[in-house]
């Protein structure tokens, strides 16, 4: 198992013993509203999704990030954290306060300030997304972001339970889990679907060198038409209850904003699952992009950038059903010409299932299929 | 050299094939990118006090993560 990022597994929440303490002590604190987005960052920052990050990115750290892809202390690390307030809002408090943080009401953190800055959406923009196009949903989201940052350390003492507590393990409990099946090497998948034949193919090409795979679905905001969460955690369980060893698949969700930062992105997504224990991660086709806006390959590429990662990517390119060879293949081992091959097109599965039709048996297993089909609205509207 | 290191033979021509690989990244030297690569291979583990491996155990198990 590799060591987490940085080396030391950070640990932000209060434990049990000053809990009131710090309960008590927030409500007298200076109130700092933050989005549901925020939170879940603040929150996978305490449980040590982001080692060696202990809360929002002080202004030097953000600005390394931007221009070399890594911390102060040459870390790779490619997507910054950000806590955004208003002017007006930034002027209620000083540096050196302790703040109580508060999404939709709810009470849930303390940070410490350490830093009060303002920034240039437009280097943002460049640096992280590679476009300044007010279309790309990432160049979009971060100007509706407010002015001044806020760089700190935060202390989470009241997590949110997240949208499936059962599948919600924080890198020390999937840490330990992976030790208790035995597994030495394990192989992250992230999906935002329901599986069909050419993801098992993948996962379990993959399974063939490690000891475990770690089904990782991102849990977030979604666009019309994705499949909803729900489809996709009752889908895996059957792919996994069906077709799967057992004891060599789990799956947990990952709630975490996606900012369709292709090849950047699939930098952090591969940090965030060494955290979490994986030696491996999967990357394929356009991972994390979004348009036309990265090349189908840069969030593979990108890796050749950071040998100091440690975490070893496992790349996929295309993979498709090969009539000919009467089943799964890729470009890489598959003869056969295109006539024969037949794409795994989630477009087309999904317009099938939107008419309360089976796709092919060779497309998709029949028991995800049912899965989706008990759904009424299997897909986010 | 440190009193805690030690040094360690490898074939000259690997030598520069690792000096190659690392022009341009954040190692300064084939040193640092040997000794990540091994410590990748002999990684420490996560330690746990008695109780939060009770703890995490009975989460897991609650969970339906282990038996």
């Amino acid at each position: 198992m590799p060591r987490p990022h940085g080396g030391r597994l950070v640990d932000r929440l209060t434990p049990p013993a000053t809990f009131e303490k710090v309960r008590s002590e927030a409500a007298e604190l200076t109130k700092l509203d933050v989005s549901e987005e925020l939170r879940l960052d603040l929150e996978n920052t305490a449980f040590g999704l982001y080692s060696p990050l202990t809360g929002p990115m002080n202004r030097d750290e953000y600005l390394t990030v931007l221009s070399k892809g890594r911390l102060g202390n040459d870390l790779p690390w490619t997507i910054p954290i950000l806590l955004d307030v208003s002017d007006e809002k930034a002027a209620e408090f000083s540096v050196g306060d302790r703040l109580s943080l508060v999404c939709e009401g709810e009470p849930f953190a303390v940070m410490d300030v350490q830093e009060k800055y303002g920034w240039d959406r437009k280097a943002h923009c460049e640096s992280i997304y590679r476009t300044l196009d007010p279309a790309h949903p990432g160049v979009a989201k971060t100007h509706e972001m407010k002015e001044t940052l806020v760089g700190g350390c935060v202390e989470v003492y009241e997590p949110s339970p997240g949208k499936f507590p059962k599948y919600r393990l924080k890198p020390r409990e999937t840490r330990f889990l992976f030790r208790e099946k035995g597994w030495r090497t394990v192989a992250g998948f992230q999906t935002r679907n329901a599986p069909h034949i050419g993801h098992e193919y993948v996962q379990k090409t993959a399974l063939a060198f490690v000891d475990g795979l770690f089904i990782n679905p991102l849990i977030g905001k979604k666009k019309s038409g994705d499949f909803t969460d729900e489809v996709i955690l009752e889908t895996y369980e059957e792919v996994i209850r069906h077709y799967f060893l057992r004891n060599s698949a789990t799956m947990v969700t990952l709630e975490m904003e996606m900012r369709y930062a292709g090849p950047k992105e699939a930098i952090h997504h591969a940090i965030v699952r060494k955290n979490y224990g994986c030696s491996h991660f999967i990357v394929g086709r356009d991972h994390a992009g979004v348009g036309t806006y990265y090349g189908p390959f840069e969030a593979q590429e990108i890796f050749e950038d950071y040998p100091d990662l440690g975490i070893m990517p496992i790349f996929f390119r295309n993979f498709f059903h090969c009539k000919k060879c009467g089943g799964p293949q890729n470009d890489k081992i598959c003869p056969h010409g295109a006539e024969d091959h037949v794409n795994y097109s989630g477009t087309k599965m999904r317009s099938l299932l939107l008419e309360g039709k089976r796709p092919d048996e060779t497309m998709m297993r029949p028991e995800v299929v049912d899965a989706i089909l008990r759904h009424k609205e299997p897909f986010n509207p | 050299m440190s009193e805690d290191k030690v040094p360690v033979m490898i074939p000259r021509s690997l030598y520069q094939k690792i000096e190659e690989k690392i022009a341009g990244t954040s190692f300064t030297t084939v040193e640092e990118y040997v000794a990540l690569l091994l410590e990748n291979e002999f990684p420490e583990e996560t330690e746990y006090s008695e109780e939060e491996e009770a703890l995490i155990r009975e989460r897991l198990r609650k969970l339906g993560y282990i038996e």
